[in-house]
């Protein structure tokens, strides 16, 4: 457990030596500048497009992330050829895969946490900015706790993300790991449509194909309850529970997957 | 950074705004068309597109369906079209079902008659229909139709049905049912047109309902004064065999203290015998329904 550790904080320096928390920046502007310039562009709804955006951006700095950094955790050490100088230290390979990703969870936890603390800023700003009167017919307060529910999900759709691209760096280029990482979060949030897709075929197969693929591929629509929160409908704590059940086994998935091909890896 | 680097850097820095500036001079950009686009209409297809950026596309294409319809409002085109404006709020409804404000909005933008709007209710109830069907309970959905039907249709038998559905709704305000009641007896009376207005205007949330609320009483208010104008000139003409060539006339004649304006402030039209609202007040154009039971 020490040894993940110590590779899964290498991991994080090393993003930090690289400026990914510069991404920080880039998103406080973003929410600030859109601020000032929603309530010049549209006739009210301010603050419900700050949610919105704010929680939309917290969701596509992660993903640009968890993709560029995932892909590169693996073949780095390779193309570099540091692997041979870290695997003949007291780390095995499955300590390496896990303290690999541990690193980059940690580097996503507290780029989502400054985030959405930033959000919450600019939120509260915004809530200064209108009467009572006003405030009193949004469906939520400005500084909604419960959004803090969306953020969530969205941190442990990241980590599926990552699990994958790092699934796939195991075994094949960056540029392809990013293709087949992307690739299957976009068809992630097609599930509906494969669950359906009985309805617009007549073929049986083809739809107990879609259906299969529907089990087996990883659902990141399930992930997505901007809408819920912003406007402060339900969302029941078993389904917040189920879903994160549902990402903590495929992500199990995934790395164990990732482990067994690293482990059968030739670096001689 | 040597000298000579940063010497480099202001000039060709200088040099990108200087013929920047010297582009602007000469007209900018070479005219093009300017039609306005909307790349994606179906909002299946965009729904399915959006991913998990519905919400936030939705908010896009709000923002674009307000630009459109200022934009087009307050250009001088005098042939002012709003071809994108149902389009929009199509795709900004069916990306997010629960946007209120793009319903109750986009159903005065779409009534709203020419040239300051498209003059398409039909249009504005359809919305509306559509947010009542992801949105069942909502009463002021319910409320707008029968508004529509009301001022922009004068159909009151509807007005007065939806009012009454409103009415039965959740959380609906107690004076929907007496309203329903007294449009179908008096529907399109202008003491009945009033008595909704101010009632929007009292209770309305938002600002910008609460600010066309008060624009349509002001416009009553003009039709009143309007009708008491015409009936000083109609006298001052039987008095003297003539109408009166301009206001001065009139308060010579001691029917007027002096220029009377309309409560834009914009002073009235007196032409030929026939007064109206000046063609720039904001005013125009006055709804002409009301005044048929007045």
């Amino acid at each position: 457990m020490q040894v993940i550790g110590h590779v899964a904080v290498s991991v994080f320096r090393e993003s930090v030596r690289d400026r990914v928390l510069y991404s920080l920046v880039g998103f406080a502007a973003l929410l600030m500048g859109a601020s000032y310039l929603i309530g010049q562009l549209t006739a009210g709804q301010d603050v419900k497009i700050i949610k919105d955006l704010g929680l939309a951006a917290i969701a596509t700095f992660g993903l640009l992330m968890a993709v560029f950094i995932g892909i590169g955790l693996v073949w780095k050490e390779v193309e570099r050829r540091s692997i041979y100088s870290l695997l003949s230290k007291p780390i095995r390979r499955h300590q390496f895969i896990l303290g690999k990703y541990a690193g980059l969870a940690l580097t996503l936890l507290v780029n989502v946490t400054l985030m959405t603390a930033a959000f919450y800023l600019v939120l509260a700003y915004m809530n200064t900015q209108f009467p009572e009167n006003v405030r009193a017919i949004w469906p939520a307060p400005a500084t909604d706790p419960g959004m803090l529910r969306a953020v969530a999900l969205t941190f442990v759709e990241l980590l599926l993300v990552t699990a994958l691209a790092l699934f796939f760096s195991t075994f094949s280029s960056p540029f392809l790991s990013a293709a087949l990482t992307v690739g299957l979060w976009v068809i992630g949030h097609f599930n509906a449509d494969l669950r359906n897709f009985e309805a617009v075929v007549e073929s049986r197969t083809a739809a107990s194909l879609a259906r299969g693929l529907y089990y087996v591929l990883p659902n990141f629509a399930a992930f997505d309850i901007k809408t819920q929160v912003v406007y402060a409908l339900p969302v029941p704590l078993s389904y917040l529970v189920t879903t994160t059940a549902y990402g903590a086994a495929y992500i199990a998935l995934l790395l164990t997957g990732a482990i067994v091909i690293f482990g059968r890896r030739d670096f001689k | 950074m040597s000298a000579r680097l940063v010497v480099l850097f202001i000039a060709l820095g200088a040099a990108v705004v200087g013929l920047q500036a010297a582009h602007e001079r000469a007209g900018g950009p070479l005219t093009r068309p300017t039609e306005a686009l909307l790349y994606v209409r179906s909002p299946a297809m965009m729904t399915r597109m959006a991913l998990s950026y519905d919400m936030l596309l939705a908010d896009i294409y709000w923002i674009r369906a307000v630009q459109h319809y200022g934009g087009i409002r307050l250009s001088a085109d005098p042939d002012k079209r709003f071809d994108l404006l149902y389009p929009l709020l199509d795709l900004t409804t069916s990306l997010d079902t629960r946007f209120g404000a793009a319903y109750l909005f986009g159903a005065i933008f779409l009534s709203e008659a020419p040239p300051g709007g498209p003059g398409r209710p039909d249009l504005a109830i359809a919305l509306l229909e559509k947010g009542l069907r992801a949105q069942p309970a909502k009463w002021d959905y319910a409320q707008w139709i029968g508004f529509v039907h009301y001022w922009w249709r004068a159909d009151y038998v509807q007005a007065a049905e939806w009012f009454a559905r409103a009415g039965e709704l959740p959380n609906a305000p107690f004076w929907l049912k007496p309203l329903a009641a007294t449009t179908l007896a008096q529907g399109g009376s202008r003491a009945s047109s009033r008595a909704l207005w101010q009632e929007i205007a009292r209770t309305a949330d938002e600002g910008w309902y609460r600010t066309s609320a008060q624009h349509r009483l002001r416009q009553l208010d003009a039709m009143d004064q309007i009708d008491e104008l015409r009936l000083a000139v109609d006298t001052y003409r039987q008095r003297r065999g003539s109408p009166p060539a301009d206001w001065a006339d009139l308060a010579r004649a001691g029917f007027l203290r002096g220029r009377p304006t309309d409560p834009a402030g914009v002073p009235y039209r007196l032409a030929g015998g026939a007064v109206s609202l000046d063609p720039t007040s904001p005013l125009n154009p006055l709804p002409k329904e009301p005044v048929r039971r007045r």
